[in-house]
């Protein structure tokens, strides 16, 4: 991690550690997600009743169902729909039709270019804390599938309104898992649990577990308390968009993601090589919580 | 909901009278339910049905099988308005704290009703409700589906979050009403209050029929018809 002047009331009040170094946080992107042109994916009625509309309906199931129905590859509770809303078709929830234009790209977490289906494998290795499935295996293929279906219509290499996380003002004052702690009681528990660890039903995992060894690792995009911080200001509570101001959601990203949680599968064989070579972002991965350094247990352990 | 008060004083009559006989081994939430108390708490089988299994002719939900914290906050909410019900209101109004603590246990610790209070199979309207309970109105509306958070088939998911499958259909309609009316405002975050306000009247009829005709207990009533992603379809993200 990073440790950015925004994290200095947190450090001082909860990070007691080593390793931090005192670079300054690299500027986030100017906001311009708002921009851009409009798009709205097709009715589910429309996918067509043939073998490529199966191919569809099932990528559209793999989606929203994903760590029951690909148990080899999803190491976690997950699915993509917990962060991606509407099954993946939502604008401000990084819509798949906002991606499915913007690839293959360069990505600077990979240092090369990318084709959506490398990035959907990356999802797999993080945020479901798995293993990718291969490119040619029909659960690839059906999600790509799903995801070109509901982008008919879209402009190839547009950046389309709604694409992503809106990217989210920086706080007045520096985020704080303190403060966190009590947005994420008066708004966030009642759903994903006190300890996090969401709500299950008759089996079923209804509301998804935010840390712990059940949810994403330290690799995935949402252990950012920008990308975290963004995505709950435009999502969350459900269905109740924009009811956090900027500063709550920056303080409960922060809290949400100062627990531990699965490590980082690039890991370098320390915590401070992990942390120095892939964690120059805004991030709790390195730090001290609680005397216990976060992300410290080794992987595979 | 809408009791006819002469249906009402029969059956507590009856509920009286055949009560006082047997009352000796029963508990208080028991005693409660099929008597009622001093302080003008009528018996709640009266209306809620024997074992709380609920009328769908007066449009009385059941309370069998649903989460005991659940029971007591609305009884709660019915005495400081928050539900605003009039028949309820003089009811929970006679029940102290213990009595609500009894009376919701008993009623929890019943059997979920088997069938649901609704008419079976599909009504006008069922396809579209269907989509609003697996899918939402993410779109048009921006409304989640009633399962990311009532859970699988609607039947609950713990303290905050009953089972709405089943139910009579004028019930929920009323509840759906009072929360876009503002008669009901107890729901925590105003997460129903919200849904209320983005469905239409025509979505509310539908829904309420469509969620009357699922079974409160029995596993995957709700599982769409020709869709292979089940009833929990975007449980992702409350998709």
């Amino acid at each position: 991690m990073r440790r950015p002047a925004w994290q200095a009331v947190f450090a001082a009040a909860l990070l007691v550690g080593s390793g931090w170094s005192a670079a300054i946080i690299a500027q986030q992107a100017p906001a311009g997600d708002r921009a851009g042109e409009r798009f709205i994916p097709p009715a589910e009625s429309a996918i067509p009743d043939d073998a490529f509309g199966n191919a569809v309906r099932y990528g559209r199931t793999l989606f929203t169902d994903t760590a029951n129905r690909m148990p080899q590859h999803v190491g976690n509770a997950l699915t993509c729909g917990n962060c991606h809303l509407d099954a993946g078709k939502l604008a401000d929830s990084a819509p798949m039709w906002g991606a499915w234009v913007r690839y293959p790209a360069f990505r600077a977490k990979t240092g090369e270019v990318n084709t959506l289906a490398e990035r959907i494998q990356g999802c797999f290795q993080y945020s479901m804390n798995g293993t990718a499935p291969a490119h040619d295996s029909p659960e690839l293929k059906a999600l790509l599938a799903y995801m070109y279906w509901m982008s008919t219509g879209a402009p190839t290499g547009a950046t389309l309104r709604g694409s992503g996380y809106p990217t989210l003002e920086q706080p007045e004052q520096p985020a704080d898992p303190t403060r966190g702690q009590g947005v994420y009681q008066e708004y966030c528990a009642l759903c994903h649990g006190a300890d996090g660890q969401g709500q299950q039903a008759r089996g079923v995992q209804v509301f998804p577990p935010l840390w712990g060894d059940r949810s994403y690792n330290w690799g995935a995009g949402m252990h950012r308390i920008n990308t975290a911080a963004a995505f709950i200001r435009a999502n969350m509570p459900l269905g109740r968009p924009g009811t956090l101001s900027v500063q709550q959601a920056w303080d409960v990203a922060a809290y949400i993601n100062s627990f531990e949680r699965p490590q980082d599968p690039r890991w370098q064989g320390s915590v401070e090589k992990t942390d120095e070579r892939f964690h120059n972002h805004q991030c709790l991965y390195g730090g001290t919580v609680e005397e216990r350094r976060l992300g410290a247990v080794p992987l595979g352990e | 909901m809408g009791i006819g008060r002469k249906r009402r004083a029969v059956a507590l009559l009856l509920v009286a009278t055949s009560a006082s006989g047997s009352a000796g081994a029963a508990s208080v939430g028991e005693r409660l339910a099929r008597a009622g108390n001093q302080n003008g708490a009528t018996a709640c089988i009266a209306c809620h049905g024997e074992a709380g299994g609920g009328q769908a002719a007066i449009g009385s939900p059941y309370l069998a099988g649903l989460d005991r914290h659940y029971l007591i906050r609305q009884i709660e909410a019915f005495k400081t308005g928050k539900r605003v019900n009039p028949v309820m209101r003089p009811i929970a109004d006679a029940l102290s704290p213990e009595e609500t603590e009894a009376v919701a246990a008993y009623f929890s610790g019943l059997p979920l009703p088997e069938q649901g209070l609704g008419a079976p199979g599909m009504a006008a309207g069922a396809v579209e409700a269907r989509r609003l309970m697996t899918e939402g109105k993410w779109q048009q509306a921006g409304m989640p589906a009633c399962v990311s958070c009532h859970g699988p088939g609607g039947q609950g998911v713990g303290t905050a979050f009953p089972n709405i499958a089943g139910q009579p259909a004028a019930y929920t309609k009323a509840q759906l009403e009072a929360w876009r009316q503002g008669q009901r405002s107890s729901d925590p975050n105003k997460l129903m209050q919200s849904v209320a306000e983005k469905l239409t009247p025509q979505e509310i009829d539908s829904l309420a029929a469509y969620l009357s005709s699922l079974s409160p207990a029995a596993p995957g009533t709700a599982q769409p018809q020709g869709r292979a992603d089940g009833d929990m379809g975007g449980m992702g993200g409350g998709s």
